[in-house]
């Protein structure tokens, strides 16, 4: 009970559940468990099962994409406050990059497993949770877009 | 009052001054920075944080470039500038030693003096770094008017990152806020990878009271404005820095026309509300 009371506290601190109702941070901590990661570990990689999230305390963590014959591209990192991965939402539940920790990091990890079967007997819970996940998954569809723009390109402008 | 010193009157600005190229400066693949004096001796022109000046590449022709040194420190007049096209890729091939035609300064200047007593918040994209940098070394010269500064930059990669050494100073600063982000970058890169509008959600700084300043591609530009007003700093403190093609640099030719503004004379330096109805057309 020690043990979720602190859980509790932690996800509530954490600015991804910022307002959430007490009782709902309750339900979630029941799920939550403290995981950290050494520099250059994989918190997960590309196409493995994507059964739990992230909450990042401490740390940073880089999204990379496997290219073949060369160097993994890193096309996002994410810092702490920044919630890691949605592939747990949506069938068929697999990661589609690799995260890997750059420096030591702390997260809250959120079991999937758990979670959803919470999702499905509580609505409100669902709520609060897709509340939470649309405007993060917009802003990061947004900032792909404007990666892929390849602003900085010449000649389109000559301060590019 | 204003600590910088008043630019020439209209007088000089239709015959271009011989400048000397003193030293060449190889910033990126395609990017350098010139320091120019005077060909005939003297001090070299005053100038406004954000101003440009037209320099022209004898029988080539004439640019419009940003002046990317410190307004007060009294030395080189130093301009940034990235190979484009035929007039700056000319300029490229220049060595030390030769001479420039320079008329200027031009335009509106970024308001550092204006924005003494708030935050300040520098965000740049690319080369859009150059016609920042006398703001920045405003800002550092005269750090104690200013409440939290920020600066914000973000490039394609880690190689195309301008003033590379300065920004890892700058960083050093312990009253100073230095974000970088790439947006792509191999394993091998420490720092953040993501677009520069994100970086403008951290920094501490107090929305309430601050000044922006934003100057890169007119893309980036736009929805580095949208991160701000999301974030609470109102229109009004909101400074772009606009590019239109240019000839007379005086507000007579009309080439420069973005709506009803000359980008010459009214600009290069906007406020957000005067512009941003017309930044989300193409071209006017
Ligand atoms: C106020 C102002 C300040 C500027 N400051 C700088 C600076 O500090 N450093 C710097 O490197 N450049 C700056 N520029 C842009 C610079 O003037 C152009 O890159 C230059 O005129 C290109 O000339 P060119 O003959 O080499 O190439 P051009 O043949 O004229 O152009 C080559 C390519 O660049 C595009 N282009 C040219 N000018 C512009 C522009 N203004 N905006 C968008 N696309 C353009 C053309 O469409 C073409 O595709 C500034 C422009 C303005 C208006
Ligand atoms: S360049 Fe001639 S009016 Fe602006």
């Amino acid at each position: 009970m020690g043990e979720i009371t602190g859980l509790d506290r932690l996800l509530g601190e954490h600015p991804f559940f910022a307002g959430m109702p007490p009782d709902v941070a309750k339900l979630l901590a029941g799920c939550a468990r403290n995981v950290v990661f050494e520099a250059g570990r994989y918190v997960f990689r590309e196409g493995g099962a994507a059964d739990q999230f992230y909450l990042l305390r401490h740390g940073t963590v880089t999204l990379e994409v496997r290219v073949p014959g060369r160097e993994p591209l890193v096309v996002d990192t994410l810092q702490e406050g920044d919630v890691i991965g949605w592939s747990w939402l949506l069938p068929p539940y697999q990661w589609s990059m690799d995260a890997r920790a750059q420096t030591l990091v702390r997260t809250l990890a959120l079991d999937a497993v758990c979670l959803r079967g919470k999702l499905d007997a509580e609505p409100a819970l669902g709520y609060e949770l897709f509340r939470r996940f649309v405007p993060v998954m917009g802003r990061r569809l947004m900032a792909a877009r404007l990666q892929l723009a390849d602003l900085y390109a010449r000649p389109s402008g000559g301060r590019g | 009052m204003s600590a910088l010193p008043l630019p020439a009157g209209d007088a000089l600005l239709w015959r271009p001054e011989p400048y000397r190229i003193e030293r060449v400066r190889r910033d990126l693949a395609d990017t350098f920075s010139l320091d120019l004096v005077p060909a005939g001796g003297g001090a070299p022109l005053a100038f406004r944080p954000g101003q440009f000046n037209m320099l022209y590449a004898f029988g080539l022709g004439e640019v419009p470039i940003s002046i990317s040194g410190d307004a007060e420190a009294g030395g080189p007049l130093v301009h940034t500038i990235r190979a484009v096209g035929p007039v700056t890729e000319a300029m490229r091939g220049l060595r030390a030693g030769a001479v420039l035609g320079v008329r200027g300064p031009f335009g509106s200047h970024w308001p550092v003096v204006e924005a003494e007593g708030m935050d300040l918040v520098i965000i740049a994209g690319g080369v859009g770094l150059a016609p920042l940098r006398p703001a920045i070394y405003y800002a550092l010269r005269h750090r104690r008017r200013f409440g939290r500064v920020c600066i914000f930059y973000g490039a394609r990669t880690p190689d195309d990152l301008l003033y590379k050494a300065e920004l890892k100073r700058w960083r050093g600063e312990f009253d100073l806020v230095v974000d970088v982000t790439v947006d792509r970058a191999s394993h091998d890169w420490a720092g953040k990878v993501g677009v520069v509008t994100r970086l403008v959600e951290g920094g501490g700084y107090d929305p309430l009271h601050t000044v922006a300043l934003v100057c890169g591609p007119e893309v980036m530009m736009r929805y580095a404005a949208r991160a701000l007003l999301a974030r609470g700093v109102a229109r009004e403190g909101i400074f772009l820095s606009l590019e239109r093609n240019m000839k007379c640099a005086v507000g007579l030719c009309g080439h420069c026309q973005l709506g009803p503004h000359f980008v010459c004379k009214d600009g290069p330096v906007f406020r957000l509300d005067q512009v941003e109805r017309l930044l989300a057309v193409d071209e006017l």
